[in-house]
């Protein structure tokens, strides 16, 4: 084994680790100076990755336990960046919390490299392991307000579920392993010729529900409200975007790579998947009141159209999928942003009832969620509505799936309803009172983001169309 | 019936007996004993398959901490045991759906092992005549080096994320701190005061 | 029943002779002893009064820190035997690399070590 070439193609992951470990020891000598410090330095190791991942040499490394490709390089950019931006807004929010503790760059960097190593992942070892760093940091990170009852009942409920899920993966593995007799995905799917075998047939749903449970669909998506509301907003922030994007590229990496010849039996259970997350989705966020669990509605949902795009099983529904999420990561985290700049007598804005009459008191915020609630409703041309057309036209092209994909256009109607009743409760109800000086870098990730949604996007969909078929192909399904 | 199956026969029946006691027992530091009961009967399984290192440290980690840690979370936890066993009729059925749909899977995936072997397509590693420790140790450093070093950061996550969560100073504390001890100098520990007669001294 | 089981059957007969010895007297406390329980005799004593408040008290979260942290210097430990074992049976260059690999996995440790020190995690105030 070439070791040289094993560390040039893992050189985002060494940099991440190398950085992490540092930044530690940096952390614990520089007391007062220690959070700034950390964060700048985490959020420069992230961009460094990130450059590092797009430039780097393509290949396999560790027997093919470690992957990288169009797929991973697309994949890291954008969890580094996701990464990067929950730092920049950690920081600020929790020194006004008082609880500015260091551990939190140094978490999100060991996060982010977890979820480095699950893009990457070629053995379902490295897939496991991947997982478990991931999510073990982001377990603590739900919890980082641990005086906070409800944080700490976020952490602990996350945890908990999240062992069961990692249990039923593991489960799963342990059975392809039993019966392909290889834990790399290109040796399983060499042994896994014609119709599988039994025990294929159930490792392979235990290892899709593990992952749904990663990803947050239905009916895996318990966790994903409670959480969401009870963790600290930069860390959701942070859980609705970059954990998705490489739960959702292991999920296809792992069926397209693994089981290229069973895509009709795999496709199956994740059209059910995605069909059941769209309904928990749209109709469980239409009662809610609190802004943070309806975002987790929201995001179960949006969860289910990017799982409709890998249901497809076909180059073109992998390239909808990697365009969704993007698309989406980017509206997620906009929305979280305003959410973390809106606050009224020290108190954050989590009710729908306390957006009253918003574009009064905070004309740019009210006018930037209610563009990123277009977005996400799917209205032409902002990028939500991008996301989904292209979803839709892969499923429509695959044979088979026209239902499917008229059934998520219904819910995605249905919906609609409650981002529309989000800009009515800004727009038209009387406010309560006047709001706090809103921090300029939640204010800036805010604005941003709704710029990108729209007009950016237009121009960014030349840029990212030929990027995501590019990685689509490094999945290797026709 | 030889030895071994008799062996293999009595450890996995107390196994299954005490991970139905774990669940099933009142007390829950009862619970955590059966655990190590259970956990030893499958060291003890891990024997009979040869896989010597395995068995041991599942009693080193697992019997030695991971069961020491469980008691000492247990004995933390001062909540009513017998309150949060409430809602356990109100889930049964549930757990019982789940349950038996795992079973009947197990069975069918027994069966499948049964009628065509787990690994048919696989050549049984050959017989090198070295210990099973080496075996793993010749490999697990490096052909297996990503996965160790990705090991050892899980490790620091679980390391950061205990003290994160857990580790509080208490305000006032007196410690002893030697070097203040030592460095301590006639000019910074001992004062002269004239005191005028009748007066005392105030601090 | 091959070589290798054969090594341990002695522990096999000593869990099978402390099984039923511990059975035995067990069941002869139980057998032969007189017993006369009354609610007096059988009753928590506490120096005369009715017993205050339950036995089991709450432990320190401070005890799990501690519990915790060795577990993980426990599993580093396990990853230190087959290492040990196998080092200088591997021919040359690959037993260098393995070392070295032990040596960053230990690296890796060392700083969560200094790192908890520094927090002042080991300290018992």
């Amino acid at each position: 084994m070439g070791l040289d070439s094993a560390l040039t193609i893992a050189q985002p992951e060494l940099l991440l680790a190398a950085a992490a470990l540092g930044l530690l020891v940096v952390g614990a000598y520089s007391g007062r100076l220690a959070m700034t410090l950390v964060s700048w330095g985490a959020m420069l190791a992230l961009g460094a990755a990130a450059v590092l991942a797009a430039n780097g040499p393509l290949g396999q490394a560790f027997k093919g336990a470690f992957v990288s490709d169009g797929a991973s390089v697309f994949a890291k950019v954008i969890i580094y960046a996701a990464s990067g931006v929950a730092i920049f807004l950690g920081e600020r929010w929790l020194v006004r919390a008082g609880n500015a503790k260091f551990e939190y760059p140094v978490l999100v960097l060991l996060a982010a490299l977890g979820m480095g190593m699950m893009v990457s992942a070629g053995d379902l070892i490295s897939l496991y392991i991947g997982i478990e760093l991931q999510s073990l940091a982001l377990y603590v990170l739900c919890a980082f307000q641990r005086d906070d009852a409800r944080a700490s009942e976020a952490g602990l409920k996350y945890f908990v579920l999240g062992a069961l899920s990692s249990g039923l993966l593991l489960y799963g593995a342990s059975l392809i392993y039993g019966f392909a007799g290889s834990t790399r995905f290109a040796d399983i799917a060499g042994a896994v010729h014609g119709p599988a075998s039994m025990g294929i047939v159930f490792g392979l749903v235990f290892l899709i529900c593990g992952l749904a449970f990663k990803v947050s669909a239905a009916p895996f998506h318990m966790w994903t409200p409670d959480v969401y509301e009870g963790a600290p907003t930069p860390v959701t922030a942070l859980l609705s975007a970059a954990p998705k994007v490489a739960a959702m590229v292991l999920f296809a990496r792992v069926l397209a790579q693994a089981f290229p010849h069973d895509v009709p039996q795999w496709s199956q259970v994740v059209t059910a998947i995605a069909l059941i997350s769209v309904t928990v989705g749209a109709l469980g966020g239409l009662v809610q009141k609190n802004l943070k669990r309806l975002l987790a509605y929201s995001s179960i949902a949006n969860i289910g159209y990017a799982l409709l795009g890998l249901a497809s099983g076909s180059e073109a529904g992998l390239q909808a999928m990697l365009m969704f999420m993007v698309l989406y990561v980017i509206d997620v985290t906009g929305f979280f942003a305003c959410l973390l700049a809106l606050s009224r007598g020290g108190k954050p804005m989590e009710t729908l009832p306390s957006l009253a009459g918003l574009v009064r008191l905070r004309p740019g915020l009210a006018i930037a969620i209610t563009i990123l609630s277009l977005s996400v409703l799917g209205l032409p041309p902002l990028s939500g509505f991008w996301a989904k057309f292209y979803v839709f036209k892969a499923a429509v092209s695959t044979p088979g799936m026209e239902p499917a994909a008229v059934y998520g256009l219904v819910m995605s109607v249905a919906a609609a309803f409650y981002y529309l009743r989000i800009i009515k409760t800004m727009w038209f109800d009387a406010p309560e009172g006047e709001t706090d000086a809103p921090p300029l870098d939640a204010r800036l990730v805010a604005l941003g983001c709704a710029a990108f949604s729209f007009p950016l996007v237009i121009p960014a969909l030349a840029v990212l169309d030929p990027l995501a078929l590019a990685a689509a192909k490094a999945f290797g399904l026709a | 019936m030889d030895l071994q199956a008799i062996a293999f026969y009595t450890l996995a029946a107390i196994m299954l007996a005490a991970a139905g006691l774990v669940v099933t027992a009142r007390n829950p530091v009862h619970s955590v004993l059966f655990l190590i009961l259970a956990f030893f009967s499958g060291a003890g399984l891990f024997v009979l398959l040869g896989a010597e290192f395995l068995a041991m440290l599942l009693i080193v980690v697992y019997v030695g901490a991971v069961a020491v840690l469980f008691l000492f979370v247990v004995m933390m936890l001062d909540v009513d045991f017998v309150s949060l066993r409430s809602g356990f009729a109100q889930y049964m059925p549930v757990g019982l759906v789940v349950s038996g749909l795992l079973l009947v899977e197990m069975v069918m995936v027994s069966g499948a092992v049964a009628s065509s072997g787990a690994a048919a397509k696989v050549k049984a590693a050959a017989v090198t005549g070295r210990s099973n420790i080496e075996e793993i140790g010749r490999v697990l450093y490096t052909d297996y080096v990503y996965f160790f070093q990705a090991a050892g950061l899980v490790l620091l996550v679980a390391m950061i994320g205990a003290i994160v969560l857990t580790l509080r100073h208490k305000p006032g504390v007196r410690r002893q701190n030697i070097a203040d001890q030592t460095a301590r100098t006639r000019k910074s520990g001992l004062s002269i005061v004239k005191v005028a007669t009748g007066e005392g001294i105030s601090e | 029943m091959n070589a290798f089981l054969l090594q341990y059957l002695p522990i096999l007969v000593f869990l099978a002779v402390a099984v039923v010895l511990g059975a035995l007297f067990i069941v002869g406390a139980w057998a032969l002893a007189p017993k006369h329980p009354d609610p007096e005799k059988i009753s928590a004593y506490e120096c005369g009064f009715n017993a205050f408040e339950d036995a089991r008290m709450k432990f320190d979260v401070r005890f799990y820190l501690v519990a915790i942290l060795f577990i993980i210097f426990d599993l580093e430990v396990a990853f230190l035997f087959p290492w040990a074992v196998s080092l200088m049976k591997l021919p040359h260059a690959t037993g260098l690399f393995a070392f070295w690999s032990m040596l960053g996995f230990l690296g890796v440790l060392t700083v969560g070590f200094i790192y908890e020190w520094k927090k002042g995690a080991l300290e018992w105030e």
